[in-house]
C-alpha cells in the first residue's frame, strides 16, 4: 500500500471534504506547494486558487479555495478556507456571469474569485 | 344570553386566538433551535483547526504580534455585545445587556475607556434610549447569521485593535454573547478575545479535543511565522465572532421557545378560569330566570285567588 495522508478540508461553515490522499497541491502566497505523506510539519497561508487532491483510490478532487491556510502535521493535512467549493458544486454559468460582471465593474477581488471557480471547474472536466 | 356571559365568551375567544399564535411561535422556535445548533456543529471543525493552528504558531515561534501582546497600560477596550433584533424572548436580550453593563463597570473601574460595538436592535435601542454613543452597530441578521455577517462585524474591530491607542485604536477586545449550554440553560457570558492569551487558546483546544498531543511539532512556516500570524489572527477573531453569533442565535430561539411555552400555558390557565366564570355567570342567569318565572307565576296565582 502506498503511503497516504489524511486530508480534512473545512470551510468556515461546513466540512467540505475529508479522506485519504497521496498528494495535495495548493497555492500558498509564496508559490505552489505539493504535500506528500511524511512531509515536514508545515503551516502556510493560501492564496485563492484551485487545490488539487489526489486520492488514494487514484481519483482527483479539485476544490476552489478562497483565502485560507494549509497545515500539515502527523500525516494529517488540514485545509482551512473561508469559502471552499468542490469542482462539481461550481455553477459554471453563474461563475462566468460573475466574471463578466466583475470585469465590467472593475472589481478585481470578485473577478479573481470567479476566475478561480472557473479554473477549478475546468480542471475537473 | 346575559350581558356578563357575552363578555366572558368574547374574552375566551380572544385568549384562545392568542394561545394559537404563541403555540405556533413556540413550535417555530423549537425547529429553529435545531437548525441553529446544526450550524454551530457545522462551524466547529473550522474553529477547532484554526485554534490548533493559532496555538501552533503562537507557541512555536517567538513572534510578537500586536494581537497577542498585552499592553503595559491598556487604556481603551472595545466591547462587542450580541443581542437580538426581536423581542418575545423572555430575558434573553436584557441578560446580555446586564452582563455588558457589569463588564463596562469593571473595565471603567480599571481605568479603561469602553467603546461599545453592538449587534442586534434590542441592544442598540437600549443604548440609544440612554443617550450613550455606540461606536458601531449591526442589525438584521441575528436570527440566522452567516459567515459574511461575522466578517462584517469583525472587520472594524480588527482594524481598531490593529491601530495604535494614541490614534484611536483599542488595546483589548471583549465579547459578550449568550452561551448555549443546553435546551433549558443559556447564560450570558463575557470573554476577552484579544489580546489572545495562549493559555486560553490551549484550554479551548484541549476542551474541544483538537490538541491531545502535548508537544506540538516544529512547524515550517510558509512564507514566515509573522505573515502566517498576520493572516491567521483576523481569521481567528472572525471565527470566534461567528461562533458567538451562532450560539447567540441558538440561545435566542431557545429563550423564545421557553417564553412562548409559558405564554401558551398562561393562556390555557386564563381560558380555564374564564370558562369557570362564564359558567357561573350562565348559571346565575338561569337561576335568576327561574326565580323570575316562579315569582311571576305565584304573583299571577295570588292575583287570580284574590279576584275569586
Amino acid at each position: 500500500m502506498a503511503a497516504e495522508l489524511h486530508v480534512e478540508l473545512v470551510a468556515a461553515d461546513r466540512s467540505v471534504w475529508s479522506g485519504a490522499a497521496t498528494l495535495v497541491i495548493a497555492r500558498t502566497t509564496s508559490g505552489d506547494i505539493g504535500v506528500m505523506p511524511g512531509h515536514q510539519p508545515l503551516l502556510g497561508v493560501l492564496e485563492s486558487g484551485p487545490v488539487t487532491i489526489r486520492t488514494s483510490e487514484g481519483g482527483t478532487v479539485i476544490v476552489a479555495v478562497h483565502d485560507g491556510f494549509i497545515s500539515f502535521a502527523d500525516n494529517k493535512l488540514s485545509l482551512l478556507a473561508e469559502i471552499a467549493e468542490l469542482s462539481d458544486e461550481i455553477d459554471v454559468q453563474r461563475a462566468e456571469r460573475a466574471l463578466e460582471r466583475a470585469k465590467a465593474e472593475a472589481d478585481a477581488a470578485a473577478a479573481l474569485r470567479a476566475d478561480v471557480r472557473l479554473r477549478a471547474a475546468a480542471g475537473a472536466h | 344570553m346575559g350581558a356578563q356571559v357575552r363578555v366572558y365568551k368574547r374574552r375566551i375567544k380572544s385568549v384562545t386566538a392568542t394561545k394559537k399564535i404563541t403555540k405556533a411561535m413556540e413550535m417555530i422556535s423549537a425547529s429553529r433551535i435545531v437548525k441553529a445548533q446544526r450550524k454551530v456543529a457545522a462551524s466547529s471543525p473550522y474553529a477547532n483547526e484554526l485554534t490548533r493552528a493559532v496555538t501552533a504558531v503562537a507557541t512555536g515561534s517567538n513572534t510578537k504580534h500586536p494581537l497577542t501582546t498585552e499592553m503595559e497600560r491598556p487604556s481603551r477596550a472595545a466591547v462587542l455585545l450580541i443581542t437580538s433584533d426581536r423581542g418575545l424572548a423572555g430575558g434573553y436580550s436584557s441578560n446580555a445587556i446586564k452582563a455588558a453593563e457589569q463588564l463596562t463597570k469593571r473595565l471603567t473601574a480599571e481605568g479603561k475607556e469602553v467603546l461599545p460595538y453592538i449587534v442586534g436592535r434590542k441592544g442598540v435601542a437600549y443604548y440609544n434610549f440612554r443617550g450613550r454613543t455606540v461606536t458601531e452597530s449591526w442589525t438584521g441578521f441575528t436570527d440566522d447569521p452567516t459567515y459574511a455577517d461575522a466578517k462584517a462585524v469583525a472587520a472594524p474591530l480588527i482594524a481598531a485593535v490593529s491601530q495604535e491607542t494614541a490614534e484611536g485604536g483599542v488595546d483589548e477586545l471583549h465579547i459578550i454573547f449568550t452561551e448555549f449550554v443546553s435546551m433549558m440553560t443559556q447564560t450570558a457570558i463575557d470573554k476577552r478575545l484579544l489580546p489572545l492569551s495562549i493559555d486560553e487558546a490551549k484550554a479551548h483546544a484541549e476542551t474541544t479535543g483538537a490538541a491531545k498531543d502535548q508537544i506540538l511539532p516544529l512547524f515550517d512556516f510558509e512564507p514566515s511565522a509573522e505573515d502566517v500570524l498576520d493572516a491567521l489572527l483576523p481569521r481567528y477573531v472572525e471565527s470566534r465572532i461567528y461562533n458567538a453569533l451562532l450560539q447567540s442565535a441558538a440561545s435566542k430561539h431557545a429563550a423564545t421557545r421557553r417564553a412562548m411555552k409559558s405564554a401558551t400555558d398562561n393562556a390555557q390557565d386564563l381560558i380555564k378560569s374564564l370558562t369557570r366564570l362564564a359558567n357561573a355567570a350562565r348559571q346565575a342567569d338561569i337561576t335568576q330566570e327561574i326565580s323570575e318565572i316562579v315569582g311571576g307565576a305565584s304573583a299571577l296565582a295570588d292575583a287570580t285567588a284574590g279576584s275569586d
